[in-house]
């Protein structure tokens, strides 16, 4: 009798610990969860609210579109490193998309497996790599070589240029949209493949109209992923671009990016007035951009997703 | 026979890597006469149907040996150009698989693809096809649509059309209706009825009441090998191997 | 006939193309690290990698970059666990008690994948920001809770890959036999989900590892090994950077050796994380 009641007790009070570390799991699963929720809007929100200082004080034209940058008179115009950051992303994109296209479709319809072995762990490896290294990689081998170019094609420079941190960048961004891409391609159904072949299509041609039309939106996409992902790319740029505060004519001349401001001049932040709102503002923008990027490319392929 | 023969099969031997799936098969498939290959899921059917054309050459794991002469030709030989070969069999898959163009372009991509490009010609050839396979009625006023906006029985009737259009000898299909409602699966089945008198017709199927309807020659197959095959009455009425009567019989029950 | 001619040279070409292309990418690997390991080898020694950096260090004297390598690996494994305590819940939860509400799901991978794009600098000027708001200095501390920031969503992601593909039917017969839904996930999906998990934590550790510029703001630097988290701390990025921008050629080279010190750190951690996910790729039930 006693040994009942006892045991049905244990078995009560085992079911409550049991509930209760279910409940806490439970709650700091919503902890966590909460966090990930805010934790955008928190970034975005106190990155305006620092930079809503020289937004008040100056028009948002103003900064926008003005290249007069003087932080010591209080004259912030960021167009020099606008137009430095658009020439650096959008000539890495040039430079590595076709690379990163054929080389998908090579990967994913050509390669032997072999090939595929070495492969993977090569693009693992270089989406590893830290963004110093690369810099690093760009002063020992990149600059020297820009500056002979520069000076063989008439356009003598220090090898620290727009071109110089643009082949830097494409070539850290190559396993970001490659593997966007490889991935892209391989989820058309291989019935898809075979149905051309079996129209009299050779491989090329059931590659051009078929896959790659099928892909569109998501190569599309991969490459927005790798724009929203070269605009922000800091320190690696940072060491080979040559950060002068000037619209850059040419892609042999030195520009100043906007993450490249900001971790340059974080050091004297705090000692000149304004001058942590604009880097804010510098920062806000970088995460517009990025996340605006991030968004309609994301969104794009869901929605092609879903129209299949 | 009274018909000659189409597609002859000697000792193909098929590995995907370490796997045995197709273990010395000799066959005919007789021309202008509508073939079922018949057995249980997984006993290489489709692997079958798929070295006929030679798709299995998109697997880099498959090994293959053996002979499928269509003709004096032999389709395994490496010299043998492919292309051509694809173009005279038309393949139907398990589900329709348009291409991702519009119901138009679906239906000219074979024939843009080997060169003819003459609207009046074209337009010509697609009312043609679409009415081969009743669907012309159907999607006659929105040819430009995307033809992922058909309903699935009218998309593996339009994949059809599109076999169709490149005017091959044979056709390849793989279980064409299982994806299918009853309906849409009948549409089919008549329409191979109408088509083998012009085509030769190659229909792997694992179910059995279909292979009675439609069958003139019967092809059985078990774990990658052909158990029996001949004519559809001698094989439904009178199988001569055990494993048939077996199988013909599990499935009536 | 002249039509496949002009096919054929179109397929040729497109084939050389793509070749040419995927040894773009090998070579250029193999460039970064043979150049890397060419500046940066003969002036790596014993010393530099086992003493922090005495007087005159940045004038060429003697000193290493222990104090570098010591402060980043306390920044990556600190930021790695609290990530850790962070998304592994994160993951579970979205995989166990949301798994039924798909938008809800779908709506929190998005906001990830959107997390996991935005640059670390912007994670690095943000942390600054809210340090500044709480009066708070450089420190280990706040470098390890930045970077943690950033690397929740590139951990809850890769673990959530893995524990996406775990059967649902095998999280339905657990919960049918009456385990209450923490047990089913720690025990079922936690385990099947190992690899993931470890995978993650490698990612996590890399990046941690390797960014400079989220520290730059937040973990300052030093010459001295932090005893403390409250105390600055100095990260090999950073060391990297700061002796490269010195024109004595002395402190170059140990920028280099540096980047050979942090280089291999990146290379084996990719190649256990390339180890583990293949062995127990074998052992998992499908």
């Amino acid at each position: 009798m006693n040994w009942k009641v006892l045991s049905i007790k244990s078995i009560r009070f085992f079911k409550v610990g049991r509930i209760l570390k279910d409940k806490l799991h439970s709650s700091w699963m919503f902890v966590s969860f909460i966090i990930v929720l805010l934790l955008p809007f928190l970034l975005g929100i106190g990155l305006f609210l620092k930079s809503n200082l020289i937004i008040k004080e100056e028009s948002l034209l103003q900064l926008l579109f003005s290249s007069q940058w003087h932080p010591m008179k209080g004259e912030f115009g960021f167009l020099p490193f606008i137009i430095s950051s658009l020439w650096v992303t959008v000539l890495s994109i040039l430079i590595c998309g076709p690379i990163c296209l054929f080389s998908a479709i090579h990967l994913t319809h050509y390669a032997k497996r072999g090939m595929l072995k070495i492969m993977h762990p090569v693009i693992d490896i270089l989406a590893g790599i830290p963004s110093v290294i690369y810099g690093v990689w760009g002063i020992i081998l990149i600059v020297p070589f820009i500056s002979r170019l520069g000076a063989s094609l008439g356009h003598p420079n220090s090898g620290y240029t727009i071109l110089t941190g643009a082949i830097v960048l494409s070539v850290m961004i190559i396993p970001f949209i490659l593997n966007i891409l490889i991935e892209v391609i391989n989820t058309v159904p291989q019935e898809l493949e075979e149905a051309s072949l079996s129209l009299g299509a050779t491989k090329w041609e059931t590659i051009k109209k078929v896959i790659l039309k099928k892909s569109f939106p998501g190569i599309i996409s991969a490459f927005g992923l790798g724009i929203s992902r070269a605009f922000g790319e800091t320190i690696a740029v940072l060491m080979v671009v040559g950060n002068v505060v000037k619209i850059p004519k040419g892609v042999f001349q030195p520009g100043y990016p906007l993450p490249s401001l900001i971790a340059n001049n974080y050091g004297e932040m705090l000692s000149i007035p304004m001058y942590d709102s604009a880097l804010m503002f510098a920062a806000l923008i970088l995460f517009v951009v990025v996340t605006a990027f991030n968004i309609g490319s994301r969104y794009l392929i869901i929605y092609s997703e879903r129209r299949i | 026979m009274i018909n000659g023969t189409k597609i002859k099969v000697e000792h193909l031997n098929l590995h995907i890597g370490k796997e045995h799936i197709l273990k010395d098969i000799n066959l005919v498939i007789p021309e202008k006469q509508l073939t079922v290959i018949l057995g249980p899921s997984g006993c290489g059917k489709t692997t079958l149907l798929k070295s006929f054309n030679r798709l299995t050459d998109l697997n880099p794991d498959v090994k293959i040996s053996g002979h499928i002469f269509n003709g004096d030709e032999d389709i395994l030989h490496p010299k043998t150009e492919i292309t051509q070969l694809r173009k005279k069999m038309g393949l139907l898959s398990q589900s329709p698989y348009p291409l991702p163009m519009s119901i138009f372009d679906n239906i000219t991509y074979g024939l843009k693809i080997s060169g003819r490009r003459k609207k009046k010609f074209l337009i010509r050839r697609v009312e043609n096809y679409l009415r081969q396979v009743s669907l012309w009625e159907e999607v006659k006023d929105r040819l430009k649509d995307p033809a992922s906006a058909l309903s699935i029985g009218q998309q593996q009737r339009l994949c059809l059309a599109r076999g169709l259009a490149v005017d091959p000898e044979i056709i390849l299909a793989d279980e064409p209706t299982s994806a299918l409602d009853p309906v849409s699966s009948k549409d089919i089945e008549e329409m191979f009825l109408k088509l083998k008198q012009r085509y030769t017709i190659v229909v792997v199927t694992h179910i059995l009441r279909q292979a009675r309807r439609i069958a003139d020659y019967v092809i059985f197959m078990y774990l990658g090998e052909v158990i029996e095959h001949g004519p559809a009455e001698q094989i439904f009425e009178h199988p001569q191997h055990e494993m048939t009567k077996a199988y013909l019989k599990g499935a009536y029950n | 006939m002249k039509r496949k001619v002009l096919q054929k040279t179109e397929e040729i070409f497109t084939r050389f193309l793509m070749v040419f292309s995927t040894s773009i990418i090998v070579s250029a690997l193999l460039l970064i690290i043979v150049s890397i390991l060419y500046k940066g080898l003969p002036s790596l020694s014993w010393e530099m990698i086992t003493q922090i950096p005495k007087g005159g260090y940045y004038f060429g004297k003697e000193g290493g970059i222990l104090n570098a390598i010591v402060g980043s690996l306390y920044l990556a494994t600190g930021s790695t666990i609290l990530g850790l305590i962070i998304s592994l819940p994160l993951a579970l939860y979205i995989n166990i008690h949301k798994a039924k509400n798909s938008k809800l799901v779908n709506f929190i991978r998005f906001l990830l994948d959107i997390l996991w794009g935005i640059p670390s600098i912007v994670y690095g000027a943000f942390g600054f920001t809210v340090m500044i708001y709480f009066g708070m200095r450089t420190s280990l501390l706040a470098g390890i809770i930045t970077v943690t920031l950033f690397i929740i969503p590139i951990m809850v992601r890769s673990m959530d890959e893995v524990m996406k593909t775990v059967p649902k039917g095998l999280l339905e017969s657990a919960l049918s036999l009456g385990s209450t839904r923490s047990e089913t996930a720690y025990k079922v999906v936690f385990r099947q989900s190992i690899p993931g998990i470890v995978t993650a934590v490698l990612l996590a550790f890399g990046r941690g590892i390797g960014d400079a510029a989220a520290v730059l703001f937040t973990a300052g630097y030093t010459d001295y090994i932090p005893n403390a988290l409250n105390q600055p701390a100095a990260t090999l990025p950073l060391a990297i950077f700061f002796q490269l921008s010195s024109p004595i050629p002395e402190v170059q080279n140990r920028a280099y050796a540096a980047a050979v010190v942090l280089t291999i750190i990146i290379l084996i951690i990719s190649v256990s994380s390339r180890i583990v996910s293949n062995k127990f790729k074998q052992r998992r039930i499908k």
